[in-house]
């Protein structure tokens, strides 16, 4: 008998998109540890990941970036199809789509920062929209939407100026073009 | 350290635009009180619409007497009625979105509606 082998060819980009969903995925455990004040309200510090991939290699593996990061992220973190994941899921398709129409902003203009600004907008702005009409159908929660915005904002601009300095001064190991 | 070289021209309008954003929201939810608008009717048509900011006394005429509505510091009550049980007088003050009181003899009502209307029933 012989045995059989399963041999998946794995392109350069498949190995840069997981490597980086890994990063992110491990930013999004760790983050998971820190105390909120507020559930939802966190430093969101994966989605310098997803920017560092949509300004060096486009929005496809940024957008495969995500969607792994929230799926195995919730799995891990055994939230998976909870109201959290749905929320963590609609706030990343939000971003991304934020994120799809952001890119065409001219560049010298509007750096990463803008980017991250904005998607932590859609982000929040997704989730919202998700609490609001599906989970807790009242305008109570919208009450809570200026602490969620003024998160999103000092958050956006931290992850931005992350963004943005990594991109000014690519570290080898994380952003490296050729898997090692 | 300076952080300045990582913003860019429009950077810069996007942060403001996000300040004003958040400024914005914070006045519409939390300094536009959850029930603004006060609608009183007579015979079952519309008498006056008109915001809980502003304190004001309004008289409405209905066929047994004058039904005086008082609104203060952003809240409403019946403050006299002419009719027999004085139920909507009774009711006292009305500051949420959907609470309501009606005069029935002398045909008014007067309703707290907000941005979203709720439900004031639920069968199941």
């Amino acid at each position: 008998m012989t045995a059989s082998t399963i041999k998946l060819n794995a392109s350069p980009e498949d190995h840069r998109i997981a490597r980086m969903a890994a990063l992110a995925i491990g930013l999004t455990l760790m983050e998971a540890a820190l105390p909120s004040p507020l559930p939802g309200v966190k430093p969101g510090l994966a989605n310098i990941v997803t920017l560092l991939v949509l300004k060096q290699h486009g929005m496809r593996t940024a957008a495969w970036v995500s969607a792994l990061r929230v799926v195995a992220g919730s799995l891990l973190l055994g939230s998976f199809l909870t109201p959290g994941f749905f929320l963590s899921a609609g706030g990343a398709m939000a971003s991304l789509a934020v994120l799809w129409l952001a890119q065409r902003l001219p560049e010298q203009l509007f750096g990463a920062v803008s980017l991250s600004i904005l998607a932590a907008f859609a982000h929040i702005a997704g989730q919202m929209a998700i609490v609001y009409f599906w989970l807790i159908p009242t305008s109570g929660v919208l009450y809570l939407t200026p602490v969620f915005a003024a998160a999103a904002l000092v958050f956006g601009l931290v992850n931005g100026l992350v963004a943005a300095h990594l991109l000014a001064t690519p570290l080898p190991a994380t952003v490296s073009e050729e898997p090692a | 350290m300076k952080y300045h070289h990582l913003l860019r021209p429009g950077d810069w309008m996007v942060l403001a635009a996000g300040g004003v954003t958040v400024a914005s929201l914070a006045l519409a939810f939390w300094f536009g009180a959850p029930g603004q608008r006060l609608v009183i009717k007579r015979g079952g048509h519309l008498f006056l619409e008109t915001s809980l900011n502003h304190p004001r006394t309004i008289d409405v005429p209905g066929p047994l007497g004058t039904t005086r509505v008082e609104i203060e510091d952003k809240r409403a009550r019946v403050l006299s009625d002419p009719g027999p049980r004085q139920l909507c007088v009774h009711q006292g003050w009305l500051s949420r979105a959907g609470q309501a009181a009606i005069c029935l003899p002398n045909q008014v009502s007067v309703e707290i509606t907000g941005r979203v209307k709720s439900y004031d029933s639920l069968n199941y």
